[in-house]
This record gives structure tokens, C-alpha cells and sequence, in this order.
């Protein structure tokens, strides 16, 4: 199968002493594949989802995504390889509260300089997928959590994204709308998208993920394979 | 006190300052500019309020110059007039004569009061010795600094007279009298030396009286001083009242010009001032919500963060000070060259005003959005101070999202929408940067036109005297004789005529005569006039009505005689020439400032016993004029003429200084309105940075990031163009006829249209740059920031 995370001897330090905040690791993600990092606070999920990215840079070893090495990319390289691979889901949803909803969404993709139409209708089949439809003039100061990060889903998934990343995307929603989250992201799994999902819930990552990788103070602790995805 | 007491709020003040420095030294730098421009434009409109009278007071100028007759009038007797009525105090008797040196390169020098002063130092008229030292002995001489230029320079050497024997001089000093009681000055004994039977010895006293505010009070102690001396004993005297119409006549342009600068300067200092605070307190909403989440009392959080903008400002305000007196350095010296008057120093009452007015602004500025802060209940402050969570904007952000412009550009136009109060604050900074600059444009455009509209003779390509030896340039003291120019038995015009007519190169010509004795039906004394030959259009002054002169019985002349004897265009005056009595037509109001504007222009053939004395020409296209000239000279000097070619006029001292003065005040200026505009764009960087770490994390590309910040400003830039090229543009159109009015006179179009449309675009683009660059570092900073980090800023 194809790989699409490439992690060769990555480490990164935050300052020049002590231990690294992450690594020295070695880990490859695969097309369809649905990883879930969990771990401690401290423990270097956040990092490596960083650094998957191209956010943060690494201070050893490589980091490969889709068959770019992201080490040697310049910021405005980054910015691109973001736009066209990335899909990102935040804990805080990290929506911008003076767009709406269907401006959010629409926002990726209008960075790409796609077509205006284009975009509108990608948001609009997004927004129809995710339920959201209703929402579209709508702000997300207006929405409950659940809705807002359906809105940042839709967000992410605007460019068709090869990768999905999210970081702890059921953290700040009650039980309900973390039922709906992971949901919606077991449906996104099935139909083939990569994911690699940060999060401390472990039902989340039992329920989602296709693989489990465990993290100790930067470190591999375990990595899991689940036989399918319930 | 609370539990926090003073240590935990000294902290709290202190991390504050501390933890964001950038925008401290923001807030020092764009407080220490504004500052520094309020010191500047205080003293220049300090400056402008009635200059003469404060430099005449700080020299205790004489109210009354008097000249008596030291055979008939003792010194003892003289020394007790200081006892009669009404005079308050007296210097003298000073020994004074009059002298007409020649230079070192033979050239001779308008007639000269000398007085003879063994201290510059005195009770009334108490000289400024602006450079050099004072003369001790024999030998040497002080100049006034009027004559100060490459001519005479410290160490030159002048003799007293063209006759054989005449002493040399060295100037050893360049002195100031406020009261012009003297050209120069020597010890009383080379005074005295120099004194002769056709330059006769004077004995000069200086009187201030207790009241002196009228011609009247003057004309009376006068007359009280008259009748305390032997009769005949008062050969003269002098009214300071005379100095000071012809001085504050002299100041007076400058008075708008310093006035609009220094209102624009104040202003744009309090808009900036108070717009940094007010911005910096406002952005740190959240922090304050966490203070007050941990036990701060609002009235704490007040005074910290009051407290916080002060301590920055404060700094920014003592160096403004400072800034601001060293740069109303040479502001000062160029209006002292202006006004022609003793130093002037930055008052010291500004230095404390204005720092105190700055404090108080801050203070103010900074209360509002801390009280507002405090008032707020924690969780809001919390929660308001994420980011701006207002709503406002949001409209905006729609309607610009329509625009068939990139993402990231349409993003950052819509942004000011969010912080109105700041935004105004910004577009005022932007609009008043684009009033002063387009004004400053403006000014120096009239200045330059000023310049070119005088003197049209030289305009010719070679001037041929008809008078002799050219004449050399002097500089002539304001209401100095100019009976000692050089003067050489006129040649025969005709022959000149001839000569120039016989000339191959020769292209036109026409020929003037300036007369200085002729008289006017209606007006006292004479009046100077400028007679043609030929066809003069070439060398006509601007017209500000009607036209130049084209036939006989016509007269052209300036506004100060249009003013002085009620005449206007189409009035017809009686003018008499050497008993030759002509009416003439007046057929149009020239810009001409000589002779006080009442210096007449007409045809040569009105007045028979004319003669032309200088004639222009233009040579044939592609002849060097200066050959011309040389080729010419060896033709008409053995005549008893002469000729050369005409340089292109040189601006003079005055529009220099104004546009020196105008380009500086100009710089400080939009340097204030870009600090102005730097210091809105960080904090709008810094609120807006968890936002902008999410569009990069979406994709955003560090040149989109720049392109979104600097859109941000751009709308402003723009409406700051069109606000401040209009109003810059009525400023320079209310001010200007303001100048020429003092001035004596109208302006012709060419003064007051000097502005052509690419350059109103041009002005009009500077609110964008002003904008965009006050932008570019904290465009530049949101770009390199961190996105991971930006993402993990609350």
C-alpha cells in the first residue's frame, strides 16, 4: 500500500538541553489508514501532529507527507503543500468568528485561488453532507459546539484533502456532539480518507482509528492494529 | 490596599511593560515623535506670534534712534536728556558716521551707518554678536548680519572708501540690532577717524520710552528730547515703529505658513498619542479578565494599566522633548533668517506644556478603555480579550468576500470594520500625514513659481547695459541708500541699439529703463517705474488681471498701488516723467513685489526724454549665449557698455528657508502618521494573531499573510488619500492668499494653481504608501510568526 507519512529518526527539541519533546521516532502511515496518537499531556502528541503538518520543523531525522520531504520545503512551500494535502480539525474548532459558516469553509479552497463557483459548491455539497446546510449564513459564535466542528470538518475536507489531521476534535464538545464527531469521522474513514487523529479518548480512538500508536515522553510506547473498524 | 498591595501591582505593571516590548517601544517611539512635533509646531507658532516684538523686547531695541549734532549738543548734555519725561533709558553718546566701503575685489558697498560701541552690550539696544567677537581696536569692524554672505565672511577685509588712503577693515563680527540703529560697528575711535568733512561726526542716542505704541507718543518724546538740546542739535531720528511695520511686512508670509504646520503638528500628536494608548490598553482585555479572575479589584486594574501605558510614554516623552528642541534647532535659525530677527529659542514653557499635555492625553487616553476594562464582568473580559469578538465587522467581511480579489485580500480589507474607533484614529493619522504633504508640495510648487515670476528680465538669454560696467551683485540693506552702486556715464543707446541690431545671432530684442523719480496725480512722493521699447512680452511679470502691456496710453502696475490709491483695472492714472504729464490706462494688475507693489510698468514712448539703459535679447536657436555675450561686450565696452549672459535666476534666501522648513516639518509629519499607523497594525496583528496562525495553518502563504495585513490598512490609505489631498489641497489654497496678502499683493494663477492632476494622484497614492508603510514590519512579523505557536495564542 502507499505510504503517506513517512517518519524517519524524528526528534524535536524545544531548547538545546534535556530531553526532546518528541523522539527519536520511526512511523509510516498508510493510504486509508486511520491513526490514533494517544498519550499523556506532555507527551508529544501535539508535536508530532505538528510536525506532520509542516507547522513545526523537526530538529533530527525526516519528515515525509505523500512523498514530500517537508524538512526541505521553504514556509511558502508549506503554505501550499498545507492548502493542497491538509485537512485540519482543532480541539477549539479555530473558526474564524468574523466569516460565516459557508465563508469558512469556502476559505481553504479560495486560498488555492479555485474557481469561486467551484468553492461555493464544494461547501455546499460539504455542508449537505455534514448536515450544516442550514447554517450557511449563519456565524459560528451562533452554533453549538457539535455544529462548529462539523463547520471545521467541512473545512478540512474543502481541497479533498489526502490527509486528514485532527487534534483531539471531541476535547471541547459535550457527550452528544462527541457521539456526532465520531460519527462523522468513522463515515470519513470508511469512504478511504487518511486520518491521524491526536486524542486522549480512548473509546474515540477505539471507535475510529484503524491503528493506535501510543506515546511516553516522546516515545513509542505501543502500536496497536485493530482488526476493523467498528 | 488589597492583599495584592503594591508589590503584587508593581509586578503586574512591570511583566506588563515588559512582556510586550515590542509594542513598548512602539508606543515610546510614535509618543516620542508625536511629541517631539508638538515641541517643534508649538515653537514655531510661538515664533509666529508677533516675532519682532519679542526680539525687540529681549534686546531692549530703542524706541527712538537719534542723531545730534555733537558741536552743538555736548555729551554731558546729551547723557542728561535719559532725565527728561518719559524716557525710561538711554544709551550714548555714541560717535556715528557714514562710510561707503569697497570690498576686497574693488566692489562698492551701499552707504553704511558706522557707530562707534566699545561693548555690544547696553542698556538699550542690546546687540546679539551672532558670530566673531566685538571690535577692540583700530582696524576692525562688526558688520550687521544682513551683509553676512561669501562677499563678507568673518576675517574679510573691507576699505572705508574708493579714495586713496582709505583705511582697511577686517570684520571681526556680524551683529544683530533688532532696532537697525546701525550697519556696522567699530571702536569710538576708528569712528571717529573715519569721520570726514563729507561724512561729518554725529553723536547717535537710543531712548526707551514709557510709552511707546504710537506714532504719536513717539513724535512726542521726540519733541520732549528736541527741546532738552540746543536748537538745531537734533540732526534726526528714527522711530522703531517704522523698523517694525517693515519687519512684521517681512514676517508676515511666514505667520500662515508656520500657523497651519504647527495647528497640523498639534493635532496629528493628540490623534496619535491618544490612539496608541487607547489601543494598547484596549487589546489587553483578556489579561485584564485574568487579574481580576485571580482577585484584582477594578480600581487595580485601573491603575495598572494606566500605569502600564504611562511608564512607555513617559520615556517617549522626555525624548521627545529632547528631540523635538534639537529639531527646532535649525526650524528656529531658518525662521530667524526669515523674520530677520534675534534668536529664537523653544519657549521654555512649551517644554513643559507640552510633555505635561502629552501625560495628560495618555493618561486620559488610557483611562477610558481601563475603566471600561475594569467595569467589565472577569468572565467577559475573558472572553471579549480572545479575540475581537464584537460582531462588528462582519458585514464587512461579507460584502468585500464578493470582490473578484484574492482571498487573503478581501480578508484584510475587511478588517479595520472591526475596530472603528481605531480605524478613525488611523485614517485621521493617514489623512493628516496626506494634508501636509500635499500642502508641502503645494508650498514649495508657489514658492518656485514666486521665484520664476520675478525679476522676468532674467529670463532673457544676455542682458547689454547701456550704464557702463555691469553692475555687480551687492547685497543692499532694506532701505539702505543705493546711491553708492556703481554708476558709470551712460553710453549712447543708440549706438548699443545698434550694435545689438548688428549682431548675426541676434533673434529679438527689446529694451527697459527703470526710473525712480516719477510722480503719480494722487500719490505722495515718487514712485519707480519700468519703461519698454520694443516688444516686452517676453519679459512681462505674471499677470493676476488683465493683460500685459501692448501700446501707448497703457500702464500696467501691482497690486499695492491698485490697493494703495483705490484704482482698479480700467481706472486711468496721471503720471509725470521729467515735466512730460501722460494719462495712462491701467490695463493690468501685475505680480510684482519691488517697490512695495507700487512700481508702474508702461511704454517708453509715452515719455520722450526717456532712454533705454538695458536690453534683453534672445539669441538664434543654437547659439551659446554666453559667446554671444563675450562677442557683444568687446563691440559695446569701448561704448561704455557691457553684456552678459543671464544665469537662470536663483531662488531666493527666503523661499529657500520656507521650502527647507516645509520639507522637514513635512518628514516629521508622515513620519508621526506612519508611526501612527505602525503602532494600529501591531496591536491589530497581535489580537488578530491566533486568526492568522489558523489561516496559515489552512494553507495561507507567508506573501498571502503579507498581502492580508497590508490590505488591512490599504482602505484606509486610500479614504486617508482622498480625505487628505482635498483638504491639503483647500489648506495651500486658504493659505497662500493669506501669505500674499501680508505680503503686500495678490497671486496670479501660476502662484496659486500649481498643482497639475498626476500629481494630485501622486499625493493621493502617498496616504497608501504613508499606510502601507507604517504596515510592512508588522506585516513582515505576522508572516515569519510561528503557526504552531500562533495556534496555541489565546
Amino acid at each position: 500500500m502507499t505510504q503517506v507519512i513517512q517518519l524517519e529518526g524524528v526528534a524535536k527539541r524545544y531548547d538545546s538541553v534535556g530531553t526532546p519533546a518528541l523522539g527519536p521516532l520511526t512511523l509510516s502511515v498508510e493510504k486509508g489508514e486511520a491513526l490514533a496518537v494517544t498519550g499523556p499531556s506532555g507527551s508529544g502528541k501535539s508535536t508530532l501532529l505538528n510536525l506532520v503538518a509542516g507547522l513545526d520543523k523537526p530538529t533530527e531525522g525526516t519528515v515525509s507527507v505523500g512523498g514530500r520531504r517537508l524538512n526541505d520545503l521553504s514556509e511558502h512551500a508549506l503554505a501550499r503543500f498545507r492548502r493542497e494535502q491538509i485537512g485540519m480539525v482543532f480541539q477549539f474548532f479555530n473558526l474564524l468568528d468574523d466569516l460565516t459558516v459557508a465563508d469558512n469553509i469556502q476559505l481553504p479552497a479560495q486560498l488555492t485561488g479555485t474557481a469561486r463557483r467551484k468553492t461555493a459548491a464544494r461547501a455546499d455539497e460539504l455542508m449537505e453532507v455534514l448536515g450544516i446546510q442550514k447554517h450557511a449564513r449563519a456565524y459560528p459564535g451562533r452554533l453549538s459546539g457539535g455544529e462548529r466542528q462539523r463547520v471545521a470538518v467541512a473545512r478540512a475536507l474543502v481541497n479533498r484533502p489526502a490527509l486528514l489531521l485532527a487534534d483531539e476534535p471531541t476535547g471541547a464538545l459535550d457527550t452528544a456532539s462527541g457521539q456526532d464527531v465520531r460519527e462523522l469521522l468513522v463515515d470519513l474513514h470508511r469512504g478511504g480518507q487518511t486520518i491521524v487523529l491526536v486524542t486522549h479518548d480512548l473509546a474515540l480512538a477505539e471507535a475510529c482509528a484503524s491503528r493506535t500508536i501510543h506515546l511516553v515522553d516522546g516515545h513509542l510506547a505501543l502500536d496497536t492494529r485493530a482488526e476493523a473498524v467498528r | 490596599m488589597t492583599r495584592f498591595g503594591g508589590g503584587a501591582l508593581g509586578r503586574v505593571i512591570r511583566s506588563g511593560v515588559g512582556r510586550r516590548r515590542v509594542q513598548t517601544v512602539v508606543i515610546a517611539v510614535a509618543t516620542m515623535m508625536a511629541v517631539a512635533s508638538a515641541v517643534v509646531a508649538g515653537s514655531l507658532v510661538v515664533a509666529a506670534n508677533a516675532p519682532f516684538d519679542h526680539a525687540f523686547a529681549k534686546q531692549q531695541g530703542a524706541h527712538l534712534t537719534a542723531q545730534f549734532d555733537p558741536a552743538k549738543a555736548s555729551a554731558a548734555q546729551l547723557k542728561a536728556t535719559r532725565e527728561q519725561t518719559g524716557v525710561t533709558a538711554s544709551a550714548g553718546p555714541y560717535p556715528s558716521t557714514t562710510i561707503q566701503p569697497e570690498d576686497s575685489e574693488g566692489r562698492r558697498m551701499p552707504k553704511l551707518t558706522l557707530v562707534g560701541r566699545s561693548d555690544p552690550k547696553a542698556d538699550v539696544d542690546d546687540l546679539d554678536l551672532r558670530s566673531g567677537r566685538w571690535a577692540t581696536k583700530t582696524g576692525e569692524i562688526v558688520l550687521s548680519e544682513s551683509f553676512a554672505g561669501p562677499a563678507f565672511e568673518l576675517g574679510s577685509t573691507l576699505r572705508t572708501s574708493d579714495t586713496e588712503g582709505s583705511s582697511t577693515l577686517t570684520v571681526v563680527g556680524l551683529a544683530l540690532s533688532v532696532s537697525k540703529t546701525a550697519d556696522a560697528w567699530a571702536t569710538p575711535a576708528q569712528t571717529r577717524a573715519l569721520a570726514s568733512a563729507d561724512n561729518p561726526l554725529t553723536s547717535q542716542m537710543l531712548y526707551r520710552f514709557d510709552s511707546a505704541g504710537t506714532d504719536k507718543q513717539i513724535t512726542d518724546g521726540r519733541k520732549t528730547l528736541a527741546a532738552a538740546v540746543p536748537s538745531g542739535a537734533l540732526l534726526g531720528s528714527q522711530s522703531y515703529l517704522d523698523t517694525k511695520r517693515a519687519a512684521d511686512q517681512g514676517a508676515a508670509p511666514t505667520i500662515p505658513f508656520l500657523i497651519a504646520f504647527g495647528v497640523l503638528g498639534i493635532v496629528m500628536s493628540v490623534i496619535i498619542v491618544g490612539s496608541v494608548t487607547s489601543g494598547a490598553v484596549g487589546s489587553s482585555l483578556r489579561r485584564i479578565g485574568i487579574l481580576k479572575a485571580i482577585g484584582f479589584t477594578p480600581r487595580e486594574v485601573v491603575r495598572a494599566y494606566v500605569a502600564q501605558a504611562l511608564i512607555p510614554a513617559a520615556v517617549g516623552i522626555a525624548l521627545g522633548v529632547v528631540l523635538g528642541n534639537l529639531l527646532a534647532v535649525p526650524l528656529l535659525d531658518d525662521t530667524e533668517q526669515a523674520y530677520g530677527t534675534a534668536s529664537l529659542t523653544v519657549a521654555w514653557w512649551v517644554d513643559i506644556v507640552v510633555p505635561v499635555a502629552a501625560l495628560v492625553v495618555v493618561g486620559a487616553a488610557a483611562l477610558v478603555p481601563a475603566l471600561r476594562a475594569g467595569r467589565l464582568r472577569t468572565v467577559e473580559a475573558i472572553a471579549v480579550g480572545r479575540a475581537p469578538r464584537t460582531g462588528r465587522g462582519q458585514w464587512a467581511h461579507r460584502a468585500a468576500g464578493r470582490l473578484p480579489l484574492p482571498r487573503a485580500v478581501t480578508y484584510g480589507l475587511a478588517s479595520p470594520f472591526a475596530h472603528p474607533v481605531r480605524t478613525v484614529a488611523m485614517l485621521l493619522a493617514v489623512a493628516f500625514g496626506t494634508i501636509a504633504a500635499t500642502f508641502a508640495v503645494g508650498l514649495t510648487a508657489s514658492l518656485t513659481a514666486v521665484g520664476e515670476a520675478q525679476d522676468p528680465e532674467d529670463r532673457a538669454a544676455v542682458t547689454v547695459f547701456a550704464g557702463g560696467p555691469g553692475p555687480q551683485p551687492v547685497e543692499v540693506e532694506p532701505g539702505a541708500s543705493a546711491e553708492g552702486n556703481s554708476e558709470a556715464p551712460p553710453a549712447d543707446p543708440a549706438r548699443i541699439r545698434a550694435a545689438v541690431e548688428a549682431q548675426e545671432s541676434t533673434a529679438s530684442y527689446y529694451a527697459t529703463t527703470q526710473e525712480e523719480d516719477v510722480s503719480v496725480a494722487g500719490v505722495t512722493g515718487s514712485v519707480a517705474i519700468s519703461l519698454y521699447e520694443g516688444d516686452s512680452r517676453p519679459g512681462n511679470y505674471e499677470m493676476i488681471t488683465g493683460h500685459w502691456i501692448d501700446g501707448t496710453g497703457q500702464v500696467v502696475v501691482a497690486s499695492g498701488f491698485l490697493e494703495r490709491t483705490g484704482t482698479k483695472v480700467g481706472d486711468t492714472v496721471r503720471v509725470t516723467h521729467q515735466g512730460d504729464t501722460r494719462t495712462l490706462r491701467i490695463v493690468g494688475e501685475a505680480f510684482d513685489t519691488e517697490d512695495d507693489g507700487m512700481r508702474l510698468h508702461a511704454g517708453m514712448a509715452n515719455f520722450p526724454k526717456a532712454e533705454p539703459r538695458t536690453f534683453l535679447v534672445e539669441v538664434k536657436s543654437g547659439v551659446s549665449p554666453a559667446d554671444y555675450a563675450e562677442k557683444l561686450a568687446e563691440v559695446v565696452r569701448p561704448l561704455g557698455g557691457d553684456a552678459m549672459a543671464n544665469s537662470p535666476s536663483e531662488q531666493d534666501n527666503f523661499a529657500l528657508i520656507l521650502q527647507s522648513m516645509a520639507a522637514l516639518l513635512t518628514l516629521m509629519l508622515v513620519s508621526v502618521a506612519g508611526l501612527g499607523v505602525l503602532n494600529s497594525v501591531v496591536i491589530d496583528t497581535r489580537e488578530r494573531v491566533h486568526d492568522l496562525g489558523v489561516c496559515k495553518a489552512l494553507g495561507m502563504s507567508p506573501r498571502q499573510t503579507v498581502g492580508l495585513v497590508l490590505a488591512s490598512v490599504a482602505g484606509i490609505g486610500v479614504l486617508g488619500g482622498l480625505i487628505g489631498v482635498p483638504a491639503g489641497f483647500a489648506l495651500h489654497s486658504i493659505v497662500l492668499p493669506v501669505m500674499g496678502h501680508a505680503a503686500g499683493t495678490d497671486l496670479p494663477p501660476s502662484v496659486l494653481d500649481v498643482y497639475v492632476p498626476w500629481q494630485l494622484v501622486l499625493l493621493g497614492l502617498a496616504g497608501i504608501a504613508i499606510a502601507m508603510l507604517g504596515a510592512l514590519l508588522p506585516a513582515g512579523w505576522a508572516a515569519k510568526a510561528r503557526t504552531a505557536v500562533a495556534l496555541r495564542t489565546e
